[in-house]
């Protein structure tokens, strides 16, 4: 089970109000998708997921509960760059986090329980199709292939919640695609709760379960930095049939 | 800027400024001889050559040691020390510093006035309060180049790009996994890059430290034949010590590419 849960959410910043009254329930599996113009609080959003930042007012809940405010290994990252780590290799990159996991002290492991460690992460390698490239160091790798082997380092522990801020971005369209092919599956057979901030619509949509966009609805022009963003569009797209629009409007305009 | 020269033509290259100033010493060299005979500037290199091989291979008379190499030992240990000491205290402080924030609230200012601090001007301080032996020359290195090494560090852990802690910590690692894991291998390269551009002041503390009081050592040696005008001795030692210098720089420079072989990809060579 990982459903998250936003129980009237403000983000402040001093006087700037970046998130105001976010109030929303992420079902557990679901693969929500969220857009919004530069600015909107997007990475905000995923930051409070994430517990590197801590909401002003409000609660933000996994399963019920309030988690820790520091990143922790229920709930794993893709960044749209610096994801991974350019002194381990491509095994060494997966491998590390089963070293954090069984060796508090030392991070290192040996003998048999190095060796099911690596059978494990050549397994999770193998899946984003790495296999080949397990003993080159990230720089070796294309753009695309840094961000398979980021997805794979961050299925390692096996999150509850996986978080992808931007994670295609800066990826062709060609291999954004091969991207695509490759995360719905995994989204599938692991059962995770996907949260994805994007620019792309269209990525948004092909991929979600369910998408939500974040804006600014009023503006001040005197004090700009009064009002913060709100949830403006909740679209379920499990629905089958026509690309839903304005039917689905739940959360009103503020 | 868009010629470079092959391998071959590269040594030849970089043999030039050498060549050019041996012969201009060379030079130099024979036309005081022939104005003075007695002329103790410009020794010639074959005088060079027979005054480094007698304090090479010969005993000397009153202390029967071999000068060079007793000179050589005590420089090479004390230099040794002291920039290994400092390299530990430079990675460890830095590296927490840099790191945590409470390290870096408390330590992070102390550290940037110290390293104001002009060594030399401490080191009649360090004499008294440590003696004349050898610790007070190791401390003077210390003092000089620990600060750097810490700031360095420091500003090096900084810029490891926040995304890869996060990203550790949602892997499980705890802040001491970060630092052993993460943090750590990624600053020795720039650590032994620091501790290379390091070597020019740590020899010129050692070399002052020995000029002022010492009894054996390289700069000791220098400083005391200085009084009789012994260029054949001076230019001797100061090409030696350059030497050393430079081989040292070397070795630090070929283990890093060594070690740290993901940190090079970029460069060619």
């Amino acid at each position: 089970m990982s459903a998250l849960s936003f129980r009237n959410v403000w983000v402040e910043y001093g006087s700037q109000i970046v998130l105001e009254r976010i109030n929303i329930e992420i079902a557990s599996g679901s693969f929500l998708s969220v857009v919004g113009p530069s600015g909107a609080g997007k990475s905000t959003f995923l930051r409070l997921i994430l517990g590197q930042e801590r909401p002003s007012q409000g609660a933000v809940l996994l399963d019920g509960k309030p988690f820790p405010a520091e990143p922790g290994p229920d709930r794993g990252i893709v960044f749209q760059r610096y994801s991974v780590f350019p002194h381990l290799s491509v095994l060494g990159n997966v491998l590390v986090s089963y070293e954090f996991e069984q060796r508090p002290f030392t991070a290192r492991l040996f003998g048999a329980a190095r060796r099911r460690a690596i059978e494990k992460s050549e397994a999770l390698i193998e899946g984003v199709g790495l296999a080949e490239h397990r003993d080159k160091y990230p720089s070796a790798l294309s753009g695309g292939m840094q961000q398979r082997l980021a997805i794979a380092q961050a299925l390692a522990r096996r999150p509850r919640v996986l978080l992808l801020d931007e994670p295609f971005g800066a990826l062709d369209p060609g291999t954004r695609a091969q991207m695509h092919g490759l995360i719905k599956p995994l989204w599938r057979d692991l059962k995770m709760t996907i949260v994805m901030v994007t620019h792309d619509i269209r990525e948004a949509f092909a991929l979600a379960t369910r998408l939500i966009a974040l804006d600014r609805p009023r503006r001040d022009p005197q004090a700009p930095e009064r009002y913060g963003a709100k949830i403006t569009y909740d679209l379920d797209l499990t629905r089958d049939g026509a690309v839903p629009v304005l039917g689905f409007l739940k959360t009103g305009m503020g | 800027m868009n010629i470079a020269p092959a391998r071959g033509s590269r040594m030849v290259l970089a043999a030039i400024p050498f060549f050019l100033i041996v012969v201009i010493y060379i030079m130099g060299s024979a036309e005081r001889r022939a104005a003075n005979p007695e002329d103790k500037l410009l020794p010639p290199i074959s005088e060079m050559a027979g005054t480094t091989k007698r304090l090479a291979t010969e005993p000397d008379r009153r202390s029967g040691d071999y000068v060079l190499w007793t000179d050589t030992a005590a420089s090479l240990q004390r230099l040794l020390l002291g920039l290994g000491i400092s390299t530990l205290i430079g990675l460890g402080f830095g590296l927490a510093v840099g790191l945590l924030p409470i390290a870096g609230a408390s330590f992070g200012t102390i550290v940037a006035v110290i390293s104001m601090i002009p060594p030399m001007a401490v080191l009649p301080i360090l004499f008294i309060v440590f003696g004349l032996g050898e610790l007070s020359k190791v401390m003077l290195i210390i003092i000089g180049v620990a600060p750097c090494l810490i700031r360095d560090m420091s500003i090096e852990v900084q810029n490891l790009p926040r995304e890869q802690m996060i990203k550790a910590q949602t892997l499980g690692a705890s802040t001491w996994q970060v630092a052993i894991r993460v943090v750590l291998p990624q600053i020795m390269p720039r650590l032994i890059k620091s501790v290379r551009l390091m070597l020019g002041p740590a020899f010129l503390f050692l070399i002052s430290a020995e000029a002022i009081a010492a009894d054996v050592g390289l700069g000791y040696r220098i400083f005391l034949v200085r009084r009789y005008l012994s260029m054949d001795v001076i230019l001797p030692y100061v090409a030696w010590i350059t030497l050393l210098a430079f081989i040292l720089d070397l070795l630090l420079g070929l283990f890093a590419r060594k070690t740290f072989p993901w940190a090079y990809v970029e460069e060619p060579r």
